[in-house]
């Protein structure tokens, strides 16, 4: 159960600290064209640059734990938040935006009123993709020292046991299951 | 905000956009009187729309000053000026989140009305465009067709009582029956409320059916000015006198046939 919770907990922490960097971010540069292109560049980047990467990467920077893996999962996090959230921006009508302008809304009404309401179904597909991500690749986090499911993984690995090892990756399988469902019901609330 | 239209006036308006060489409207002169149905007529391009919009500043011009019963529009903030301007484009623009008695709603929340108040202004304006109140007031956008949804546009733009309403191609998009109709309803809506209404559209016909007084534009520039017989008698160049003078044969023998197949 120890590990359980050190998983949720590092697979939660990464999505809230990944949602609160990359919504603003995104929503700062959607309408900015060269911030806009440095951004999904990055997002780009992000989503290439295998996980188990970065965290050998943050391992002499950061140490060993808790720490980088956490970091190693924001940057996993962060591509489909950050990509959904422009798409979701975007793709909202101009005609929408001009007629939302000729009601005479400030620009700030019509963020909050038109623009964030309308991409919110989009952004809400790229945070169920990143929690799915997550929670799966926080087993990663138990080769540096992390903690979390993973380490019945690894354990299972360097025993040979067999059934500890199924232990760890079924229980990951269902936990993601169970995120991936409870967001889908979220997102359907969501959809006009 | 009292019934009946307001004055407009464009006093040398002008509008360059900043990549553009040259002016997409070039130092109009413009006096529209209060509950005039004044339609601006001209191709593509010829910069109407620009020209409307410098009316509720969606564009603001580079030159010139345009004034609403003689107020300077840059006095006081865009946003308050455009809540006592009604505006219906072409793509209607609903917002798809909201219900049609919450799309009408828009400026008279913007504005601060309590919610009774509100209330029984969108079913008033759900009867003035003709769409059942009990029937429409709780539906979707995309439960409208094209023709309902404008009417559901126009009843938004006229929600706070606007004495200015400005319609940007507004029925360009639905097909010529529902276009007929909903030409009908605005005719009789400005008899009823005789709201100055500034229409622009590239239709010659539709301009000749609807406007107490027409302002044709050739790039950037007004052309001519005046009540529709003029313009048909009397067209000012040789521009005008191709613009109306086609399409007022094909009119002619239009309105011998049945509305069905204009």
């Amino acid at each position: 159960m120890a590990h359980l919770g050190t998983h949720v907990a590092l697979a939660g922490t990464a999505l809230v600290v990944a949602l609160a960097l990359g919504i603003p971010l995104a929503g700062l540069t959607a309408d900015r064209a060269w911030p806009r292109a440095v951004l999904l560049a990055l997002a780009g980047g992000f989503r290439v640059v295998p996980s188990l990467a970065i965290l050998m990467l943050a391992l002499p920077l950061l140490g060993l734990g808790f720490g980088p893996a956490l970091l190693a999962l924001v940057v996993l996090a962060l591509p489909p938040i950050l990509v959904n959230t422009d798409v979701g921006l975007r793709s909202v009508p101009r005609a929408t935006l001009e007629a939302a302008r000729g009601t005479g809304m400030t620009e700030r009404q019509i963020g909050l009123r038109v623009r964030w309401p309308l991409a919110l179904p989009v952004v809400a597909v790229g945070v169920r993709t990143a929690t799915v991500e997550v929670i799966a690749s926080a087993t990663l986090a138990a080769f540096i020292g992390g903690g979390g499911l993973g380490d019945y993984i690894v354990g299972g690995l360097q025993t040979s046991d067999f059934s500890e090892l199924l232990l760890g990756a079924v229980s990951v399988a269902l936990l993601a299951l169970a995120a991936d469902s409870a967001l889908a019901l979220t997102q359907r609330k969501l959809a006009i | 905000m009292a019934e009946g239209g307001a004055r407009v006036e464009l006093r040398g308006v002008g509008v360059r956009y900043a990549n553009g060489t040259a002016d997409a409207v070039h130092a109009v002169d413009l006096t529209i009187d209060a509950g005039t149905f004044a339609v601006l007529l001209g191709p593509s391009g010829c910069g109407k729309s620009t020209l409307l919009r410098t009316i509720n500043r969606l564009v603001e011009p580079t030159a010139g000053t345009v004034l609403i019963d003689g107020a300077d529009a840059r006095a006081r903030p865009a946003t308050e000026l455009r809540r006592e301007i009604g505006y219906v484009i072409q793509a209607v623009g609903l917002f798809p989140h909201y219900t049609v008695a919450e799309n009408v709603a828009v400026v008279p929340r913007l504005l601060g009305w309590d919610e009774a108040r509100i209330r029984e202004r969108v079913d008033e304006l759900l009867g003035l465009i003709r769409l059942d109140p009990e029937r429409y007031r709780d539906r979707r956008p995309r439960e409208l067709s094209g023709g309902e949804a404008q009417r559901v546009g126009v009843a938004r733009a006229l929600a706070a009582r606007p004495r200015v309403l400005l319609m940007d191609e507004p029925f360009a998009a639905v097909d010529a029956i529902v276009r007929a109709s909903l030409q009908d309803e605005i005719a009789r809506v400005h008899r009823e409320l005789r709201t100055t209404i500034v229409f622009v559209t590239h239709d010659v016909d539709e301009a000749l059916r609807l406007a107490d007084r027409i302002v044709v534009m050739n790039a950037g520039r007004v052309v001519q000015n005046g009540p529709p017989d003029d313009i048909l008698e009397r067209p000012a160049d040789d521009f005008v006198r191709e613009l109306v003078g086609v399409d007022a044969e094909t009119r002619r023998l239009a309105l011998e046939r049945p509305l069905i197949e204009r």
